[in-house]
């Protein structure tokens, strides 16, 4: 399916990785993230083996681990939700901060908490990140059928990927000429009242949708032309070879592992 | 840090973080909001299969990068702010509630699978927040407008479209809170404080589009167009889903699991024993229960507040029109 690169995360590489059954990658991305979360907190040597294995995965699927940390970025921001547990779980006092009037303390149980928190969602986040890396999506799709989910999601989501960049680049185009035809101050200000902006960029997603619905009714005749039966057919069997559930095997057995030396080592 | 930075800050990170990532939510509450998710989106899948043909296919899928695509549109508010789309109510208002629900899941799907926008263990609470609670919102539209004039309907998109975004943010804000992730007292009223405004955005955004579909294509909008999803049943089904989330959450997580634990480990008695309504005692500000009870019940209020508030622009909006 084809995606601009912008949307795309898939980056074929010539690995064993790439290669494995999607519903191994799947099912092992799913349990490593959930053994992660299953950790205690400040579990630190079972967080960096974790690091350990995300990075081999990395290096064994020729993503680089740049790349892979550059992108694991992505859901940081996120950990303003949890600074303020620094600050309230009650413990050994490490620093204080004067704010205002007040005085906020800083606990070390706190700290440990929020660590474990941002570690093990940054060590989640690439795991996804190397799920959608080396599966490609139509791939991933038929993984999900396979995995038992509804057929109908499955065939939306299918028809929605495939629409995805086609409106993506048209609300881009939408975005453009808006920008084209708006001229703004110095101080960056932008014209008209707050309730005229508002419908502006109201009538756009009027506009958007009006187009897709007229386009979805093009597409429909159109596959209809093409023997549509109502969900997608693939090529692709979709067969679980020996390495694939040696993979599993393998992936299985580190996770137990991990769990076992989480628990003994803190 | 200079006010630019500051309000780049507030539009690509605060605003846009309702997609919870992994970690965030303990594996009980995350566990539990994937369970309810899954239920009622086979229950939105039954449903559609019913009612729609296999036409409808393509329409939901296209429907469904509609309102990703949507989520690009943006405008300035003030400063260097912008609003933004959720598409929630929108969806729901278009293509009634169960297409509406099933769209919408699909839009959070993709982001959390596909663009790491969100986590794969906290999707069924993201596609919960964002995608169930907002649909069924905007499902209400029919019952209490569907009939109406054509001011009547808008202002009613727009208050669900609000409400929508603050009900979102409050499930998240309550879901980090069983989760030990952040302390009740902090994050609800943080993110409530927060959403109450953005959600603002997305009410106008809502009536606005809402308007022009009305006017360009108003068989589309139309009475009959859109198969009524009943008033009533909704707010009963979403009463329901909040009140069993409420007492279910803390329950699930009984077993001292970690903030709790670390709590106790820390000696939290000492000021749990404080007296309960000192408000930040010694400036740590105190947990809002760390009993299963009092968790339940902030809970319940939370669902009641975000009831009543939906109840109370109901009624208004249906007298209106008599006096008018």
């Amino acid at each position: 399916m084809m995606l601009p690169n912008t949307l795309d995360r898939y980056h074929d590489r010539p690995s064993s990785i790439h290669d494995l059954d999607p519903r191994v990658k799947v099912v092992v991305t799913l349990l490593g993230i959930f053994s992660v979360l299953w950790l205690p907190d400040g579990a630190w040597g079972a967080y960096g083996l974790v690091w350990c294995m995300v990075l081999a995965v990395a290096l064994v699927a020729q993503l680089g681990v740049g790349w892979v940390l550059r992108r694991s970025l992505v859901a940081l921001p996120f950990a303003l939700v949890a600074i303020t547990l620094v600050f309230t779980l009650p413990g050994q006092t490490l620093f204080t901060l004067q704010l205002g009037g007040w005085e906020i303390r800083a606990s070390d149980a706190g700290l440990v908490r929020f660590g474990s928190v941002l570690v093990r969602s940054w060590l989640s986040v690439q795991m996804a990140i190397l799920l959608v890396a080396t599966t490609r999506i139509p791939d991933l799709l038929h993984a999900l059928r396979h995995l038992r989910v509804p057929t109908l999601l499955v065939t939306i989501l299918a028809f929605m990927v495939r629409y995805l960049s086609v409106l993506v680049d048209e609300v881009t185009r939408l975005l453009r000429a808006r920008q084209a035809r708006s001229a703004a101050s110095a101080q960056g200000k932008a014209g008209g009242s707050l309730l005229w902006r508002a419908r502006i960029a109201g009538n756009m997603a009027g506009q958007l949708f009006l187009r897709s619905l007229e386009r979805s009714d093009r597409i429909y005749s159109a596959m209809l032309a093409r023997g549509f039966r109502g969900q997608y057919v693939t090529v692709n069997p979709h067969r679980m070879r020996r390495r694939d559930w040696l993979a599993l095997g393998v992936a299985l057995a580190a996770l137990g592992m991990l769990q076992w030396l989480g628990r003994a080592l803190s | 840090m200079n006010v630019a930075l500051l309000t780049r800050l507030w539009d690509e990170i605060v605003v846009p973080r309702l997609h919870i990532p992994d970690g965030f939510l303990s594996l009980p509450v995350a566990l539990v909001f994937w369970a309810i998710t899954v239920v009622l989106l086979l229950v939105a899948i039954r449903k559609t299969q019913q009612q729609l043909g296999e036409r409808q296919i393509p329409l939901m899928g296209v429907m469904a990068a509609f309102i990703f695509a949507a989520q690009m549109i943006n405008f300035p508010i003030a400063g260097g702010t912008s609003g933004h789309l959720l598409g929630g109510v929108l969806a729901a208002v278009m293509l009634g509630p169960w297409a509406g629900m099933l769209v919408m899941a699909c839009v959070i799907i993709v982001q959390g699978l596909f663009f790491q926008d969100g986590g794969l263990l906290v999707m069924g609470a993201n596609v919960f927040n964002m995608g169930l609670v907002t649909a069924a919102l905007g499902s209400l539209y029919h019952g209490l407008a569907g009939r109406r004039s054509r001011g009547v309907r808008l202002v009613t998109a727009g208050v669900l479209a609000w409400l929508s975004v603050v009900a979102g943010a409050l499930f998240t804000a309550l879901q980090l809170g069983f989760s030990g992730t952040s302390p009740f007292a902090v994050v609800v009223p943080a993110m409530l404080g927060v959403h109450v405004l953005i959600g603002i955005g997305e009410g106008l955004i809502t009536m606005a589009a809402l308007a022009f579909v009305m006017q360009v294509r108003p068989d589309l909008v139309a009475v009959e167009a859109v198969r009524t999803g009943g008033g009533r049943g909704w707010v009963v089904v979403g009463l329901v889903i909040a009140l069993v989330v409420a007492v279910l959450s803390p329950i699930a997580s009984a077993d001292p699991d970690g903030l709790e634990r670390v709590a106790i480990d820390m000696g939290f008695e000492e000021i749990a024993a404080a007296p309960p309504y000192e408000l930040l005692p010694d400036y740590v500000i105190p947990f809002l229960g760390e009993t299963p009870l009092s968790t339940i019940l902030a809970g319940v209020i939370g669902a009641l507040v975000v009831a009543l508030v939906a109840f109370a622009v109901g009624r208004l909006l249906r007298q209106r029109p008599a006096a008018a």
